[in-house]
């Protein structure tokens, strides 16, 4: 048992944050999140195309590094720090752990490899209005000679109005529940489907929704099984829960020090406010959130490797990622919100940082299940003798 | 990152399993499960016993190195003997302090000879210890300590006047180690000495103090020119709170995970209850649960960091800083939802005059939980100050 980075996970994680920090500044955040695509082209090219960061855990075979789920939680978390503004959440997250569960051997070569050179991907699965549990899979599909036929409208898809790839779930009409769910991964091109862009609060992450009206898919679009997608869909939602919670670690993380250097240089009453024990107890506590925090998340990704490669401990991850994630979500919403107290005034102003914090905290802790939604899937295994 | 053991290890599980199997019955059979925190005082002569019975398997100090009568156990061996004794219900270690205190300190600072005199009888679970840390006026401000210490020069021996209080199981131990001034004239923490003394003395009284649960853990012992011979003190005179702080050290050790199986055990029954009793329905209560799990289960990966050794960055050892401030808080919570899930039956004891249940007394006791070993508000500075480098609160 060894519970902490190797060497050489810790030079990836430094060698990230020493980027991300030069790259990802207040001014770079703020220009890219005014803008309706959400990210900035060229450093998308050089994140993906010079760093290779989307193809951190995507296999050899398939053109990536073939590194594991904690190098990608590293990253992720990085990314939460200084709030990066990319798709790659949605790419990686969500669109390579999709591929790398559900993906056949041609999809895997065809994807991956694009993927691993800078291609977007996101995962749309969600009806207006819905939950992330089956039952938000309600976009419809019909077998179609060898392929099928595709209708529906997906909201809250990451990154959905500028991905190139999409992997969409659909059920089978008059399937309800986990009955009936297949997965499919198409070009974002494809005739028949439109994307709208949804403006967010959280305005570093963008939000689309996507519509399929008849859209034609060939055999080759099809993930697995038709209609048993899906246990492969839940893998796939914890894969990227993990993910999310793992940047939540960031987030919470930055706005504890950000809070910390402030109330050093604050001075009142002839002290910098960091002297006074009511301001220090509160950054004692989120510390203590952030910490905890930070071994949910990592323990979680200790078990996604596991799930990934297939091994026994692999079965708790739908555990484990529940735990990080209602850990993760509370603990950044509670530090950022301690965080806008501890700037003050300054703190509910669009000048300082923390209120994007804020803002993000929010959106991940929404993101695929709030820390109450995965607390009732544990209590549920906890009491009602269901598998999590 | 890899949270799997190795074979050795499992081999290791395997053993430690078996033993206990074969030997926490029959006459050991009532104390399973019992003697943890707040049932300390129950059944201390089965659990003298049963420390005899760990002794004979080598089961006792199995961290401590070879040649002080240990296993040598590696960090990961002492998790898995710490989590199998738990989960099967060993109870509450008679010998806690000696072998997780006073041995590692008297093998980091003891002379040769204080080895040779007080190691085998920890080792062989037949001497106990208690702690003489705090006193009425030195809580959270341990260093403000004021028994006294004086070298008989004439008689070879120090004389110890003053209080000590909160001092667990005192009067059931043979041995208590203490902090004194030896430099009348000196305050905070220099000019103090730790000092090893028997119990079995005039100059010592024990008066057990009545906590809210009607039993008594605690006492305060009183030091009436106790003897303590000329060599058993730890260090040199003047180097007292050198030795106490290496000790407190010891004190964040493998045994937490042990103590995170008993709080698995009083996690399990809250479950059983709130099935059987329709609680496990109730929306608001399933959240609770659920939230008291993923506590504990954090709790647990938080010690599996710690004991890995290092913070991300090799440095500064944040999620042991964390560590009391963290399971104490959880602890509390926890007595609270037993009460919560239980609904009007909680009220109800289990007998006359005030004899409590066991969920009852955890209840109440983990009130002291956020208090002793440093109160939460003492473990939030050293948080700021030390991990966050906030400035320090002025001491006098």
């Amino acid at each position: 048992m060894e519970f902490r980075f190797t060497e050489e996970q810790q030079m990836i994680r430094d060698t990230a944050g020493a980027f991300l920090a030069e790259v990802s500044t207040a001014a770079a955040v703020r220009a890219a999140m005014a803008t309706e695509r959400g990210y900035d082209e060229a450093l998308w090219r050089q994140i993906s195309e010079e760093m290779m960061w989307p193809a951190l855990h995507i296999p050899e075979a398939y053109g990536g590094l073939g590194l594991g789920f904690v190098e990608l939680a590293a990253m992720q978390e990085q990314m939460g720090r200084v709030l990066l503004c990319a798709p790659f959440l949605a790419t990686v997250g969500l669109g390579v752990n999709a591929l790398l569960v559900a993906g056949t051997e041609a999809q895997k070569q065809q994807y991956l490899a694009a993927i691993a050179t800078g291609s977007t991907a996101t995962l749309a699965f969600m009806a207006p209005g819905s939950r992330p549990d089956a039952h938000a899979v309600q976009a419809t599909w019909a077998a179609d000679g060898d392929g099928g036929v595709l209708n529906g409208e997906y909201r809250y898809v990451l990154d959905g109005h500028t991905a190139e790839t999409l992997i969409v779930a659909a059920r089978e009409a008059g399937s309800d529940g986990e009955e009936g769910i297949s997965l499919f991964v198409l070009p974002a091109d494809t005739a028949g489907v439109s994307r709208e862009w949804l403006p967010t609060m959280d305005q570093t992450r963008k939000q689309a929704s996507i519509t399929l009206r008849d859209v034609k898919l060939g055999a080759d679009a099809l993930m697995g099984e038709a209609g048993c997608a899906w246990p492969a869909l839940a893998k796939i939602l914890d894969l990227a829960t993990v993910a999310v919670a793992a940047e939540q670690v960031g987030v919470a993380q930055q706005a504890l020090d950000s809070s910390v250097a402030y109330t050093m240089e604050r001075v009142q009453f002839g002290r910098t406010i960091a002297s006074y024990q009511a301001i220090k107890h509160k950054a004692a506590d989120m510390m203590l959130k952030v910490e905890a925090a930070r071994s949910a998340a990592y323990y979680a990704a200790c078990i996604a490797d596991e799930a990934l490669a297939g091994n026994p401990l692999g079965a708790g991850l739908a555990e484990a990622a529940s735990i990080a994630k209602a850990y993760c979500s509370d603990a950044a919403f509670f530090n950022a919100g301690c965080g806008i107290q501890l700037h003050g005034g300054v703190g509910i102003t669009a000048e300082y940082d923390i209120q994007l914090y804020f803002k993000r905290a929010k959106s991940t802790e929404t993101l695929l299940g709030d820390a109450a939604w995965h607390r009732e899937r544990l209590a549920r295994q906890l009491l009602d003798g269901e598998a999590a | 990152m890899k949270l799997s053991f190795s074979p050795a290890d499992e081999q290791f599980r395997e053993e430690v399993t078996s033993w206990l199997a074969a030997n926490l019955g029959g006459e050991f059979e009532v104390i399973r499960g019992r003697g943890g925190p707040g049932d300390e005082h129950s059944f201390v002569e089965e659990r003298k016993a049963w420390e005899r019975k760990l002794a004979e398997g080598g089961w006792t100090c199995v961290g401590w190195p070879k040649q002080y009568g240990g296993r040598g156990a590696s960090i990961e061996q002492q998790v898995i003997f710490n989590e199998e004794y738990a989960r099967a219900g060993g109870p509450g270690r008679m010998g806690h302090i000696g072998e997780t205190l006073t041995g590692p300190t008297l093998i980091a600072f003891g002379s040769e000879a204080q080895k040779e005199r007080y190691l085998p009888g920890i080792r062989a679970g037949k001497e106990f210890w208690c702690q003489g840390y705090s006193e009425p006026s030195a809580g959270s401000d341990l260093a403000n300590v004021k028994t006294r210490a004086r070298l008989d020069e004439a008689n070879d021996q120090w004389l110890i006047n003053g209080q000590k209080v909160w001092t667990s199981l005192a009067h059931e131990s043979q041995y208590v180690f203490v902090i004194a001034r030896t430099d009348p004239d000196s305050v905070a923490h220099k000019g103090l000495g730790f000092f090893l003394l028997a119990m079995d003395q005039p100059g010592i009284t024990v008066r057990p103090i009545e906590q809210l649960t009607g039993t008594s853990e605690f006492n305060e012992v009183f030091f009436d020119d106790a003897v303590c011979a000329a060599d058993d003190i730890v260090g040199a005179p003047g180097e007292g709170w050198k030795v106490a702080m290496g000790l407190l050290g010891f004190e964040r050790g493998v045994s937490t995970l042990g103590q995170q199986m008993l709080f698995q055990n009083e996690f399990d029954e809250i479950i059983r209850i709130a099935k059987a009793n329709g609680a496990a329905r109730d929306p608001a209560l399933r959240q609770r649960i659920a939230d008291a799990h993923v506590g504990l289960r954090i709790l647990r990966f938080n010690s599996m960091r710690m004991l890995s050794g290092g913070g991300d960055d090799g440095s500064l050892q944040k999620e042991a800083m964390i560590y009391k401030l963290y399971w104490s808080t959880w602890h509390r919570n926890l007595g609270k939802l037993a009460m919560d899930v239980l609904g009007a039956e909680s009220e109800i004891i289990a007998a006359a005059p005030y004899e409590l249940t066991r969920l009852q007394s955890l209840y109440l006791f983990t009130r002291a939980d956020t208090i002793y070993g440093g109160t939460n508000q003492i473990q939030r500075n050293i948080i700021a100050e030390r991990a966050l480098g906030m400035p320090r609160e002025p001491r006098g």
